[in-house]
C-alpha cells in the first residue's frame, strides 16, 4: 500500500462539497463515539460513509471530511490513500473485488478472474464501457473456506464458480442486490 | 470423536444472534458471576490459571499480558479487541462474531472488567462492514437489556462499547498498527518499547486480544480456569478455532481440543474428511501464511516419526527444520496439483501489496521477493535467482519494526527448503512453467503414496 497512487488535487477541483443531511447526521453519530477531542478516530468510519454515498473518494469529499473533523487535508488523503477499500478514482456502479491470495488461488480464483474479465469485456482495473462494472483484485478477503471469493461493495460471494458469476453479474444489471 | 466445544457449540440454535435466545442458553453468565462474585484481579486470576494464550497467532499467554497492564491513577484503561482477522487462510473470527455475536460482547465485558476499562473498542477489517452491524446491533441489545452502560447488574461498573472498522490493510492486524488505525491514523506500526500494555490507544495503557481469545474468557470464568486447563496438552490447553481451507472435501471452521491429531483433523469425519477429488496431500500449511509450509511427510508426522498433535509444541517440533507454527489457525491444504512456487509467489505479492512501506527491508525487499518469485513463476528465472531469494530473505529477517518483515521471509525460506526441486523445475522447464501445467510437478510423489 506503499505505493498507493492518489490522484493530484491540482487535476480535480478541490473546492469542499456539501454533505447531505442524512449523511451528516451518519457522521456526527459516529464522532460521538470517541471521547472528547479524540474526533479523528472516526476518519476511516466517515471515509466509508463518503464512499456508499458516492461510489469513490474524492478529493473535494475528502476535504470537507478535513474540515467536519478540524483536520488539515493532508491528514484525511494520507489516511485514504494508505487503505485499499478506498477508490481514490471514479469507479463504476459495482466494483468487483476478487480475493487472488493462496487459498483463493489453489482453488481456482485465476479461472474466475480471466472468466470476469472475458464475461464483462474489461481488464482487471478497468471499468465496463457503461459504467456498470469496475473490476479488481484483492488481497485476502478473510473468506478462505468459502473460496474463491470476491467482495462487491461490502456484500461477499462465495463458493465462485464460471455459472455463479453469470448470475451475480446478472443480479447486479437487475439491480437486485443493493449493498 | 469430536471434541467438547467452548465457544461455538451453541451456533447452530436458531436465533442464537439474538440477546433473548443467547441469554435463555446460558449467555452472560460470565458477566453475572465476574461482576457479582469476583474482583477484576480474581479474574485475571482464572485466565492465568486456565493457561489461555493469544489465538491471534503470537500464542502469549493472556494472563500474564493482561498483569502487564499499567494501573497508573486518573488514567483511563482499554481493552481493545483485534478483530482485523486478515492472516490469509484465517476466517474464524468473522464466523464467530456472525454467528453467535453476543459470545464476543459478553467476553469484551467480563474482560474489560477485569482490566479495568470502562469504554472498549473492537477494531474491525472494513471488509467485515456486515458484521460490525451485526455486532453494533448486540450491543445495543446488551445495552437496552443492562449489560452494558451504567451499572450493569447493579455492580456499579460501567462499560461502553464501541466497534470501529479498518478499511482494508492487513499490517492492522500487528497490535500498535491497529492502535495506530484506531487513532485515525495510517497503520504504521510503532516501535516497541513501549508497549501497549504501558502507552497504547491515545497514550494510555492498552491490552489487544484477539476476538477468539476474548470469547474464550467466557468458558474460563463460568467453569474456572483449571477445568479449562484441563482440556489440551502440555502448554496448549483449551479449545482453538481452526480456519481449514484448500483442497478439503470439507473447509470451514472448526473448534478443536487442542491435541487432535493432524491425521484426524485432515481425514476424520468430524472434521475436514480428507482431500477433496480423491487427491493426495502435497503439502500444509498449518497456521496461516506467515508459518513455515510443510512438505506432505512431515504434516502428519514428525521428523522423528512422533504423531503430530494439533497443539503450539507439536506443530512446531522440530523448529524451522523440519515443523512449523499453529499461529492463528488457519489451516490450508495443497492437493498433489498445486505448484509450490506459485503458491508462494501469491504470498509474496500479498505481503510486498501489505507491507507498510515503514521499513525499507520490509519495503523493497518485499518487493524484490514478489518480482524474482513471479519471474521463476514463469519460467524466466536462473537457478542464482533462488539464491537470490535465500539472501533477500536473511536481509528481512529481524530488521524491520514489527513481524510483517519476518512473516514476508519466513515462508518464502521454507518453500524453497522443503520444494527446493521444484523451484528448480521452474528455471529447467521454462516451457511447462509457463503453461502453468502442475500435473508435471511431481517431486515427492513416492512420499505422499507412503502415506
Amino acid at each position: 500500500m506503499h505505493n498507493m497512487k492518489i490522484e493530484s488535487p491540482i487535476t480535480q477541483d478541490s473546492t469542499p462539497i456539501v454533505f447531505s443531511a442524512e449523511m451528516m447526521t451518519e457522521i456526527n453519530a459516529v464522532i460521538a463515539m470517541f471521547p472528547e477531542g479524540k474526533s479523528k478516530s472516526a476518519l476511516i468510519r466517515i471515509l466509508h460513509i463518503v464512499q456508499t454515498n458516492y461510489g469513490w473518494t474524492s478529493v473535494p469529499a475528502m476535504n470537507t471530511v478535513a474540515e467536519i473533523l478540524n483536520i488539515q487535508p493532508i491528514e484525511v488523503y494520507e489516511v485514504a490513500s494508505f487503505y485499499t477499500m478506498f477508490h481514490l478514482n471514479p469507479v463504476g456502479n459495482y466494483v468487483f473485488e476478487v480475493c487472488r491470495t493462496g487459498p483463493c488461488m489453489i482453488v481456482g480464483s485465476d479461472d474466475i478472474i480471466a472468466y470476469i474479465e472475458e464475461k464483462l469485456n474489461v481488464k482487471v482495473g478497468g471499468t465496463t464501457a457503461d459504467g456498470m462494472f469496475t473490476l479488481k483484485t484483492a488481497e485476502c478477503l478473510g473468506a478462505c473456506g468459502y473460496a474463491p471469493v470476491l467482495q462487491c461493495q461490502y456484500k461477499f460471494h462465495e463458493h465462485l464458480t464460471k455459472e455463479k458469476v453469470d448470475e451475480i453479474i446478472e443480479a447486479y444489471r437487475a439491480a437486485q442486490f443493493v449493498n | 470423536m469430536a471434541g467438547r466445544k467452548l465457544l461455538i457449540e451453541n451456533v447452530h440454535i436458531p436465533g442464537i444472534e439474538t440477546f433473548d435466545v443467547y441469554r435463555k442458553n446460558g449467555g452472560y453468565a460470565s458477566v453475572e458471576k465476574a461482576l457479582k462474585k469476583m474482583t477484576p484481579d480474581e479474574v485475571v486470576e482464572e485466565v492465568k490459571k486456565s493457561g489461555l494464550r493469544g489465538r491471534g497467532g503470537a500464542g502469549f499467554p493472556t494472563g500474564m499480558k493482561w498483569s502487564f497492564l499499567a494501573k497508573p491513577d486518573g488514567v483511563p484503561r482499554y481493552l481493545v479487541c483485534n478483530a482485523d482477522e486478515s492472516e490469509p487462510g484465517t476466517f474464524k473470527d468473522r464466523y464467530l462474531m456472525e454467528k453467535i455475536p453476543h459470545l464476543l460482547i459478553e467476553g469484551m465485558i467480563t474482560s474489560s472488567y477485569a482490566l479495568g476499562a470502562n469504554v472498549s473498542y473492537i477494531y474491525i477489517r472494513g471488509e467485515f462492514m456486515y458484521i460490525l452491524h451485526i455486532l453494533e446491533k448486540a450491543i445495543a441489545e446488551a445495552r437496552a437489556n443492562g449489560m452494558l452502560g451504567k451499572n450493569i447488574m447493579g455492580s456499579g461498573y460501567d462499560l461502553d462499547l464501541v466497534v470501529a472498522p479498518g478499511g482494508g490493510a492487513y499490517i492492522c492486524g500487528e497490535e500498535t498498527a491497529l492502535l495506530e488505525s484506531l487513532e485515525g491514523k495510517r497503520g504504521n506500526p510503532r516501535m516497541k518499547p513501549p508497549f501497549p500494555a504501558v502507552k497504547g490507544l491515545w497514550g494510555c495503557p492498552t491490552v489487544v486480544n484477539n476476538v477468539e481469545t476474548i470469547a474464550a474468557v467466557v468458558p474460563i470464568v463460568n467453569n474456572g480456569g483449571e477445568e479449562y486447563a484441563k482440556i489440551g496438552i502440555e502448554r496448549s490447553t483449551g479449545t482453538k478455532l481452526i480456519s481449514a481451507s484448500g483442497n478439503l472435501v470439507r473447509p470451514g471452521v472448526y473448534e478443536i481440543e487442542m491435541g487432535v491429531s493432524v491425521e484426524e483433523f485432515i481425514y476424520g469425519d468430524d472434521y475436514c474428511r480428507g482431500i477433496a477429488n480423491g487427491k493426495r496431500l502435497k503439502a500444509c500449511i498449518p497456521g496461516g501464511s506467515s508459518v513455515p509450509i510443510l512438505p506432505a511427510h512431515l504434516v502428519t508426522k514428525t521428523a522423528a516419526g512422533e504423531n503430530r498433535l494439533m497443539t503450539y509444541e507439536s506443530l512446531a517440533d522440530g523448529g524451522f527444520a523440519s515443523g512449523s507454527m499453529l499461529g492463528s489457525g488457519g489451516f490450508i491444504v495443497f492437493d498433489e496439483d498445486q505448484c509450490i512456487v506459485r503458491n508462494t509467489y501469491t504470498f509474496a505479492r500479498f505481503y510486498a501489496h501489505e507491507s507498510c512501506g515503514q521499513c525499507s527491508p520490509c519495503r523493497e525487499g518485499t518487493g524484490w521477493m514478489e518480482k524474482v518469485l513471479h519471474r521463476l513463476e514463469n519460467g524466466h528465472g536462473t537457478m542464482e535467482d533462488i539464491t537470490l531469494l535465500e539472501e533477500i530473505n536473511k536481509k528481512i529477517e529481524g530488521n524491520t519494526i514489527c513481524p510483517l518483515g519476518d512473516a514476508a521471509a519466513w515462508p518464502v525460506a521454507a518453500a524453497i527448503r522443503h520444494f527446493r526441486e521444484e523451484f528448480e523445475w521452474h528455471v529447467t522447464n521454462p516451457a511447462e512453467a509457463q503453461t502453468r501445467n502442475y500435473g508435471l510437478i511431481q517431486p515427492r510423489v513416492e512420499e505422499i503414496k507412503a502415506l
